[in-house]
């Protein structure tokens, strides 16, 4: 279908001149996608796997093994505490060396099980629960999602399960699938949708069974042809999936700004995407569980792109999790000296400040910036001159500056009830453009903090 | 009043009945007043405006009140001891309780401490931070650079927020509590991101100035005054003051009256210390630290 689009000359000059769908300001950023071509390959098991029993957002996994126990890849070694909560799988086979608190890469000391990796160790998983998944549904379903341990890859590690149960006050008629990756460098979604289009259906196909929603839309950038062509081939017949290529524009992948891209609703403040009656879910934690849950498998490995300019071989990688930092960093021949390490895309990745972390389920990429990119980065501050150039770009139509300005003087409660600092999801447009270089994205990131804090504590 | 109508009662009569409407109005809104004032009328002890003028006006809320009015009010009404405003001086303090007639009551006065020592000169940094100096947003990063997860950030967020200059960072980005000054208000309590400050009485002068719950050789890698958990302050002290806890001595202030300088005696990195006069005293057996330049930054801490 689409091959005989491409054919007709007239028909692709439409489809050049035709203006995707976007959303009003945001950045054209460099796009760096230079990992785009390197197909997904496997990382060998690291000597020794920290997993920690919280890599998602709720209630940590409870331990179920012991010190000196012997556990096979896949098998679970922790279990889910409550509806917000997710199980842990073992991603190698080997031995139980420690259960003790390790340092995460958002700096809190969580309970991992340190899994030393025997020698014969290999890429066969010995675990599975199979079910039948054509069957499944309802809360069953829901229930089979939570085993696989699944949570949202797409950097936030909400758990999969608790996102596609449906709402009780919510009717969700449509779900839409972010294929966006809008942040520079990564490509790792990108390498999903063209290698494993059939895994992502089969994965649209549960979600939409497990939240109610009658159509899906793939938002996909439109920097990324080839994937749009491998989706568009593997839809269904039935039509109740389609792809819809958007503007190449950052922040296009955040979930409110891709939900006003392809239907025009826009989320009331304070509200879920819910209330508009969208569901959004990556495209990757949707092809994973397509590949899970039919095999029965928990979430063990997850793919990951290292790129930047201090890496030797970039490329995509399909990661273990719990592999220390420092591993696959060694890996992939990025050494020493003076560099920036961050977690995710350039925009919104934070930086890590200790390679003994380990990867997990939200960990999207990993960048690696060498001095001449930190010295742009970390040129002086200077004054607010309130030029605007923050309020021309601010995806969320706030006003950054005077956010700033504000900030500056700690006066919290008048960002919030007179500016609207709970909408800003730190993009760092404004902390991109802003000619003064102010942190402005990491004072919000404060103020949230005090304002949650002070606002817990008056509820209290 | 020949003159007066003379002249010209037209011109005059406007300017009297203003007048003598405006007397009228006024006289209504007087009563009105006086009405009011007898009807709404609230009774408040005089005294509270006598306790309140002897105390600080700080309006710190160290005594858990939202201010001084607050506090007086409930000083006044027999609620709390006069004693519990612990800024204030004890003649003042004195003072208040001859005129109510009441106890001044026994108070600890507590001051802010913080349970870190790990200046940059004897606590390892893993990663270098660059961006907003404020302890808060380094945290936010990975948890700032230092190899110790639990440890001062150093970047002065306690000494900014401090409204009574209580707090001083020293030459290795140490916060330093000055008790004199400090209201035990509690604001550095609130703004450490780390939890590190806490509120405590004077009397308390065994303090384990560390929170790191790494293992004994982990912990002194990162920082070289971390409580190692080896156990001789546990041995030296009465039974049951200190105990072990994820690798940190703890100790039991409900059994500070049993509390001796010999405990920190043999303690090999200093961690737990006698606070006395004012002076912060280590053990005869801690490492000496003569270093006073920052350590250089290690990576596999």
């Amino acid at each position: 279908m689409i091959a005989s689009r491409f054919t007709a000359p007239s028909a692709a000059l439409g489809r050049l001149l035709r203006r995707r769908p976007s959303f009003p300001r945001g950045l054209h950023l460099a796009e760096h996608k230079d990992t785009a071509g390197l197909p997904i390959q496997r990382l060998p098991f690291a000597p020794e796997l920290i997993v920690p029993m919280l890599q998602h957002i709720g209630k940590p996994a409870i331990p179920s093994v012991r010190p000196g126990q012997t556990v096979v890849r896949g098998e679970p070694i922790g279990r889910a505490d409550g509806f917000y909560s997710l199980p842990v799988h073992a991603p190698v086979t080997g031995v139980v060396r420690a259960i003790e608190p390790h340092l995460l890469a958002d700096g809190r000391m969580v309970t991992a099980v340190v899994i030393h990796t025997l020698e014969a160790a290999d890429q066969r998983v010995l675990w599975r629960t199979p079910r039948d998944v054509e069957r499944l549904a309802g809360p069953a379903l829901i229930q089979a999602i939570q085993d696989t341990g699944l949570a949202g890859m797409g950097g936030a590690a909400f758990p999969a399960h608790a996102k596609l149960a449906p709402p009780e006050d919510a009717v969700i008629d449509t779900l839409i699938v972010n294929g966006a990756e809008c942040e520079p460098y990564l490509t790792c979604d990108h390498r999903v949708m063209l290698e494993w289009p059939a895994a992502v259906m089969a994965g649209i196909r549960l979600a939409m069974r497990a939240c109610g929603a009658r159509q899906a839309i793939i938002g996909v950038e439109d920097n990324k042809p080839d994937a749009i062509v491998a989706l568009t081939a593997a839809l269904p017949a039935d039509g109740s999936v389609r792809v819809q290529d958007v503007a190449t524009k950052y922040p296009q992948g955040a979930a409110d700004i891709l939900i006003y891209t392809l239907t025009g609703r826009e989320v009331p403040a304070g509200q879920r995407s819910s209330a508009v009656g969208v569901l959004v879910s990556n495209v990757m934690t949707l092809a994973t569980l397509g590949q899970l849950l039919p095999a029965g498998e928990g979430l063990i490995e997850r793919v990951i792109t290292v790129a930047g300019p201090g890496v030797a071989r970039p490329g995509n990688y399909r990661v273990p999790l719990g592999t220390p930092m420092r591993y696959l960093l060694d890996f992939v021949g990025a050494r020493g000296g003076v560099r920036e390490v961050v977690l995710g895309g350039p925009m919104m990745g934070p930086a890590v400040a200790s390679l003994d972390v380990p990867v997990t389920k939200g960990t999207s990429g990993v960048l690696v910036l060498t001095p001449r990119e930190l010295a742009f980065e970390t040129r002086p501050v200077r004054a607010c001159i309130r030029c605007g150039e923050c309020v021309c770009v601010c995806p969320r139509g706030l006003n950054p500056c005077m956010l700033g300005l504000l900030a500056a003087r700690g006066e919290y409660e008048t960002m919030v009830a007179d500016y609207h600092l709970e909408q800003c999801f730190e993009c760092g447009c404004c902390s991109y453009v802003c000619p003064a270089n102010i942190p402005l994205v990491q004072q919000f990131r404060v103020a949230k903090g005090v304002w949650r804090k002070r606002s817990a504590s008056r509820a209290a | 009043m020949r003159r007066v109508r003379g002249c010209g009662a037209v011109a005059l009569t406007p300017i009297a009945l203003a007048a003598a409407f405006m007397a009228g109005l006024g006289g209504l809104l007087a009563a009105l007043l006086a009405l009011a004032s007898r009807r709404f009328y609230v009774y408040e002890d005089p005294r509270i405006d006598a306790v309140e003028a002897l105390l600080p006006h700080a309006n710190c809320g160290s005594c858990g009140m939202a201010g001084c009015r607050a506090f007086a009010e409930a000083v006044v009404a027999g609620r709390v001891e006069p004693a519990r405003c612990t800024v204030n001086t004890p003649e003042r303090n004195a003072q208040i309780a001859r005129l109510l007639g009441v106890a001044v009551g026994q108070a600890q006065r507590r001051v802010a401490r913080l349970a870190c020592a790990g200046g940059s000169h004897v606590a390892r940094m893993r990663a270098r931070y660059d961006g907003l100096a404020s302890c808060r947003a380094a945290a936010s990063v990975g948890g700032g650079g230092k190899a110790c997860a639990w440890g001062c950030l150093g970047l002065g967020d306690c000494a900014a927020v401090c409204e009574f200059s209580a707090i001083q960072m020293d030459p290795f980005d140490l916060p330093v509590v000055d008790a004199e000054r400090c209201t035990g208000c509690g604001d550095c309590v609130e703004v450490c991101p780390k939890d590190l400050f806490s509120l405590q009485p004077l009397a308390h002068k065994l303090w384990v100035a560390c929170r790191n719950r790494a293992d004994g050789a982990t912990a002194e890698a990162q920082c070289e005054v971390a409580c190692t958990a080896c156990g001789r302050c546990v041995a030296d002290a009465a039974p049951g003051l200190i105990r072990l806890e994820d690798n940190l001595a703890v100790i039991d202030y409900s059994r500070n009256a049993l509390a001796r300088r010999e405990a920190i005696e043999r303690c090999p990195t200093g961690a737990i210390v006698w606070l006395e006069g004012g002076q912060v005293l280590r053990g005869r057996a801690a490492k000496r630290i003569v270093r006073v330049t920052p350590l250089p930054l290690a990576s596999e801490v």
